[in-house]
């Protein structure tokens, strides 16, 4: 029976995972979290100068072909990001591990002919109803899941009880993950909504808001960023971040129109999510934010294009931005001491 | 009359027998910038930002070359030919990066075939904005697109002429704009065709059988001139004794397509990454020890 694996993106492994066994006839190996070991097998055989995620991407899927897997699926974006599974099959062949990588999309355009080609591929059984149902079902997850995230990252710093509101996210990813159909999904996720409500937190008057944009994979991966959303929650401080798989998945495609129309300081789609970031950066200073991160991996093109405009719209209306790069070496302690300085000058602006 | 400036860098090493053509025959008055030295590599450096691909940063550098010295720039934008013809997304962005880091007005069209925004009626949105009229336009454009078109046939055979030869032959496989750029590329080719050699360039090929060669390398490539540029490998596989990769650091999608393709030939390659600390002297030596071994195998 095939063993089939995907690179890991932050916790959607679950919806993945739930997909995958469900909608296909095949054994799913779940992919190892990634830690400093995944991140060294993935330099050792990348080229030299790939962006991050390639790197991270390669060495989940080694550490998986180790637990079993012969067949991987990519997923892609607007960007190189839709290539990576050419040259990360090749590289593995080379490897002499004997798999398949397939690319779920391809320049950054997702068509469902393509999704039940490869599904037929890997599974001949393969029905397309069962994609549909169980498609509806993951995507509503995601969407479930982003909620409860979108509310822990805005008060998960003023929590009373520590730990309360990751103990509970954890909890409900496992019922997640157990899911029978929509309607025990829709239960779940309303019974947790109530408890997350339920969390106490101490608000501050004059408590700190950030805005973090950038580059996808390093934003959605905690390791990839050192964990910089629990870095700012520790230093009482609310987050707002807009990018997400829904908004990847589902609102991206019909937002895009607007935002340019909305935008006087661009005119066109800079590639990858680099438009939607300049859009963000311009409704995160008009709500008043007291800062904003940007964050992206090392070489990540589409996103140093748009740095300099970034900057433009953020000195014009007086909010501070700080860029952060992350590469395979990046250090803990290195950028705890950058965002401590960050904060400290968006404490002393706020008292001014 | 108004003056356009033309940078000499990425865009203009496609279009510019089209572009300086086209503004010939409408009498619009246009400067290019001069070729790439010391100077505008700096102004480029201090334009840019550090992390920019190295093309990029000339390019940059070309445009703050033109600061008082024209009234607009003349920045395009490519987007695609058509679906799964996508270009690196500098292409994209240029048009706006510049807008928002220079103060000149910039002047532009937009390739993007997917919605049937094609070259021709890109250069029809540029002449109205110059204030021409649509009949002046045609005229203009169907002659410097005729001279363009000719200019470029003549080119792709002078290139396959070139395969007959008895010398050593290498193939460049790398960007127009990189090869002909006098601080980034055109030392090596000079270099090669002082050790009589001959160069052969991947941009200077049919691009309708280059992309259909392509394949051969890689069924899900979607970026459009890297397609040319490999095509152009596999037409030549067996006809050149060298191949030589140029890139400049760090480039998205050669990075990712060039690293496939060396692990695919089998012909003997050199990968050369230029940045703006490479100096020539360090590329000599590389080079020689290549063309030696070469040398040596074709013996």
């Amino acid at each position: 029976m095939t063993k089939v694996s995907f690179p890991i993106i932050g916790s959607y492994d679950i919806p993945a995972l739930y997909l995958l066994t469900h909608a296909l006839n095949v054994t799913v190996i779940k992919p190892p979290p990634i830690t400093s070991k995944t991140i060294n097998l993935g330099v050792k055989y990348s080229p030299d100068f790939v962006c991050t995620p390639f790197k991270y991407t390669l060495g989940t899927m080694i550490e998986s072909i180790d637990k079993g897997a012969d067949t991987l699926i990519q997923l892609g974006g607007g960007c190189r990001y839709g290539y990576y599974a050419s040259l990360q099959e090749k590289i593995l062949l080379d490897l002499d591990y004997k798999i398949k990588v397939f690319n779920l999309v391809t320049a950054g355009k997702p068509s469902l002919r393509r999704i039940t080609k490869i599904f037929k591929e890997i599974d001949p059984d393969f029905k397309k109803v069962k994609l549909f149902y169980y498609g509806f079902i993951t995507l509503k997850m995601v969407k479930y899941m982003d909620k409860i995230d979108d509310y822990i990252r805005e008060n998960g710093a003023f929590e009373i009880e520590k730990n309360s509101f990751k103990n509970l996210r954890e909890e409900m990813l496992k019922e997640f993950s157990k899911t029978k159909g929509i309607i025990n999904l829709y239960k779940t996720y309303k019974r947790y909504l109530e408890k997350l409500k339920k969390i106490k937190i101490q608000k501050p008057d004059n408590y700190l808001k950030v805005g973090v944009i950038g580059e996808l994979y390093t934003l959605m991966e905690p390791f990839a960023n050192n964990d910089l959303e629990r870095i700012l929650m520790e230093n009482k401080i609310s987050i707002k971040r807009y990018t997400t798989a829904t908004y990847l998945l589902l609102k991206k495609k019909n937002i895009m129109k607007k935002v340019l129309k909305k935008l006087k300081i661009i005119k066109y789609n800079l590639g990858a999510d680099a438009a939607d970031n300049v859009y963000n950066t311009k409704v995160l200073c008009d709500n008043n934010y007291d800062g904003i991160i940007h964050l992206k991996s090392a070489f990540c093109t589409p996103e140093i294009g748009v740095m300099p405009i970034i900057s433009k719209i953020a000195d014009s209306k007086d909010v501070p931005v700080l860029f952060l790069t992350f590469d395979s070496s990046a250090s803990e302690v290195g950028v705890r001491t950058r965002l401590e300085a960050f904060f400290d000058m968006l404490e002393m602006r706020r008292d001014k | 009359m108004n003056k356009v400036g033309i940078p000499r860098g990425i865009f203009y090493y496609y279009y510019k027998d089209l572009w300086t053509n086209f503004f010939d025959y409408l009498d619009v008055p246009y400067i290019v910038s001069p070729k790439t030295n010391k100077k505008i590599l700096r102004m480029g450096i201090k334009h840019a930002n550090d992390e920019v691909c190295f093309a990029m940063k000339v390019f940059l550098g070309h445009v703050a070359f033109f600061k008082d010295k024209c009234d607009y720039l003349f920045i395009p934008r490519i987007d695609n030919f058509k679906y799964n013809n996508q270009t690196c997304t500098n292409f994209l962005a240029l048009y706006d990066l510049v807008k928002n880091i220079f103060p000149s007005p910039v002047l532009h069209y937009n390739i993007d075939l997917e919605h049937k925004k094609t070259v021709k009626k890109g250069l029809f949105y540029l002449g109205r904005k110059l204030g021409k009229s649509n009949k002046e336009i045609r005229k203009a454009y169907k002659k410097a697109y005729k001279f363009y078109k000719e200019k470029k046939e003549k080119e792709i055979k002078e290139n396959l002429l070139k395969l007959k030869s008895s010398k050593l032959k290498i193939l460049i496989v790398s960007h127009p704009y990189i090869t002909y750029d006098e601080i980034l590329g055109k030392d090596i080719s000079n270099y090669l065709e002082k050790h009589n050699i001959t160069v052969i360039y991947s941009d200077k090929f049919n691009s309708k059988i280059t992309n259909k060669l392509a394949l051969k390398y890689s069924k899900d490539l979607y970026f459009k001139y890297n397609k040319d540029n490999i095509g152009a490998l596999k037409y030549c596989e067996n006809k050149v004794n060298g191949v030589i990769f140029l890139s400049a650091f760090p480039c998205g999608p050669d990075s990712l397509v060039n690293e496939l393709v060396m692990r695919k030939i089998k012909l003997p390659y050199l990968n050369l990454v230029l940045d703006d600390n490479s100096s020539f002297t360090g590329l000599e030596t590389r080079l020689e020890s290549f063309i030696d071994m070469l040398g040596e195998l074709y013996d």
